[in-house]
């Protein structure tokens, strides 16, 4: 239920970004979904990617700060209102999100949502008793 | 004006032989007084006995700041304590700090040279300092203090800060003389003119200005925006104090004031190196009575001239110091070491001791960056949390080193490694 997601430290500086994603493709890795936050000064590169033990570790091995961390992966439907629908029940339930990200799937007229919040576990619940899809790790990877 | 002719005018061989005389009984002093030297001079095999010229000074062994710092608080006292009336210190930038201590004798000695060194600048009683050097353990403010008070001129003693005060102080009481760092000056006019005045039209008629590296472009604009001549001091705390060295109207080097401190000029080996070549600045001082200090290695790098100058004083002259023989860094007045930061950083758990210091001057302040390699351990997903660790890092260095810096994180591993020839310091700064 809850997907792996893995984390890298930029700096905000020319061909980091492309450094970091060629490491992967060196390694055969394919990104599912990428997400990067930054500030002026440096960016943090999300990524979810089938194989993300592998990744960290060739990550590492390439001197990047990289860590771990859980999403939660929602299925909402590709037309107006899907996403505000699952804010919604995060709303009711009092849940606060650090951040979120989503991505269009094409061949099934569904969109993925990514999200991050202090409580996983709770908010997995909310999600569930609020009647949304939560998509397992496989599904994800296989989509 | 000359403040005293006989000293500052004397004859070099007079000067030779008063400087003879008082070395051998410094050497006395201390070899009865200080174990510390006691020790050392034995270690060396050489007794007071055996200075018998000036050319035997050269036998004496090296006093540094390790020294000085071995024998913390009050090792060096060649007097019972309750003959010192005032102490000060040193940063301890790098640890301990050095402890300047001095009887009533030496505070007249340091109110002597820095009236020596008012007077070339033009200063006589009827003139008003502003000085905006920090009062406390820090030399500057008191050095300056003394002098000014020697001379019976009007001293307002400010120190650093409260910018726009210090403004309001030039005019209101017709300031006739600023004592300031370079960029602190620049930083004054700046916000003069903020504040709707013109510096050129207050009543300035010199400028004592130290603490900090400097370029003579530096000086033509201070000069330009004071509309006053601005000139040089030199001095540090394990010696006296400012007022060991100063700029007189020719602007061709400092007097550094021989009866009182013995200079000498050595190159990396320690060895003697002539008149007009450049290299560290040791002084012997002759005359302190608290704290005698034989040999010690300034870590400045100087010249030294004994032509005679124009403004008809015989004393030498040291040039301005360009550079040092050691890794300290002068930021904003303030004594840096690399290893000071190093040490800020191996207080938070996780982050390695890499870091890159690049100092640059992009107006008219010195800017200090650290960068500092992020670690798995202390990298966080969360924005917020690396915005925290930035500013704690920031807060744990400028408690180390009493200045503000700002922080970059960079990548792990992306910073020269400190084997071989790191280059821990970048320094934009053009001197």
């Amino acid at each position: 239920m809850k997907i792996k997601q893995i984390s890298i430290f930029l700096e905000n500086k020319k061909g980091r970004l492309w450094k970091a994603l060629n490491t992967l493709k060196n390694a055969s890795i394919n990104i599912r979904a990428l997400y990067l936050a930054d500030t002026s000064e440096f960016g943090i590169l999300r990524l979810i990617v089938p194989e993300p033990e592998k990744a960290k570790k060739i990550l590492e091995e390439n001197d990047f700060a990289v860590k771990t961390n859980e999403v939660i992966a929602v299925e909402l439907e590709d037309k107006p209102g899907g996403l505000a629908s699952i804010l919604k029940i995060l709303k009711d339930s009092q849940i606060n999100l650090e951040y979120i990200y989503a991505f269009v799937h094409e061949k099934k007229d569904k969109a993925i949502l990514f999200l991050k919040a202090d409580d996983i576990d709770k908010t997995i619940r909310a999600l569930q008793d609020g009647g949304a899809t939560i998509l397992t790790p496989e599904e994800v990877y296989e989509l | 004006m000359i403040w005293n002719e006989e000293m500052e005018c004397i004859s070099r061989d007079d000067l030779k032989e008063l400087q003879l005389k008082r070395l051998q009984e410094t050497i006395k002093r201390v070899y009865e007084n200080v174990p510390y030297y006691k020790k050392k001079l034995e270690e060396n095999n050489i007794y007071p006995e055996d200075i018998e010229s000036l050319e035997d000074i050269k036998r004496l062994p090296y006093t540094t700041k390790e020294d000085l710092r071995r024998v913390y608080p009050f090792g060096m006292f060649a007097v019972p304590k309750k003959e010192i009336i005032e102490v000060h210190t040193s940063s301890g930038t790098t640890g301990k700090p050095v402890v300047s201590s001095y009887t009533k004798e030496d505070i007249e000695i340091w109110g002597e040279v820095m009236a020596r060194g008012l007077t070339m600048m033009g200063v006589t009683e009827d003139d008003i300092i502003q000085n905006t050097h920090g009062y406390g353990l820090f030399t500057g403010g008191f050095g300056v203090h003394y002098g000014a008070q020697r001379i019976g001129a009007t001293v307002i003693p400010i120190s650093t800060g409260q910018t726009r005060r210090q403004i309001e102080i030039m005019k209101d009481f017709g300031t006739t003389v600023m004592i300031f760092t370079p960029s602190y000056g620049l930083y004054l006019s700046e916000v003069a003119e903020e504040e709707g005045y013109n510096p050129r039209e207050f009543q300035l008629k010199a400028i004592g200005f130290g603490a900090e590296m400097w370029t003579e472009e530096m000086r033509r604009e201070l000069e330009k925006r004071f509309n006053a001549p601005a000139f040089n001091i030199y001095g540090l705390t394990e010696i006296i104090g400012p007022g060991v060295a100063m700029e007189c109207p020719e602007k061709d080097g400092l007097h550094i004031f021989e009866d009182h401190f013995y200079p000498e000029i050595i190159n990396s080996k320690g060895e003697p190196l002539p008149p007009g070549k450049r290299g560290e600045l040791v002084i012997t001082t002759l005359t302190r009575v608290g704290m005698p200090i034989i040999r010690f290695r300034t870590k400045d790098i100087t010249s030294i001239n004994y032509t005679e100058c124009g403004c008809g004083r015989t004393l030498a002259r040291i040039s301005r110091i360009t550079g040092r023989a050691d890794d300290m860094l002068k930021v904003r007045g303030v004594s840096v070491f690399p290893s000071q930061i190093e040490k800020a950083l191996l207080k938070i758990d996780g982050l390695q001791p890499h870091y890159q210091i690049i100092v640059t001057r992009p107006h008219l302040m010195d800017e200090m960056e650290v960068k500092v390699e992020t670690s798995a351990e202390v990298f966080s997903d969360d924005i917020g949390e690396m915005m925290k660790l930035q500013k704690k890092i920031e807060e744990y260095i400028q408690d180390e080193i009493g200045l503000r810096v700002k922080v970059t994180l960079v990548e792990p591993k992306t910073l020269p490694r400190s084997e071989g020839k790191a280059v821990r310091v970048i320094d934009k700064r053009k001197f």
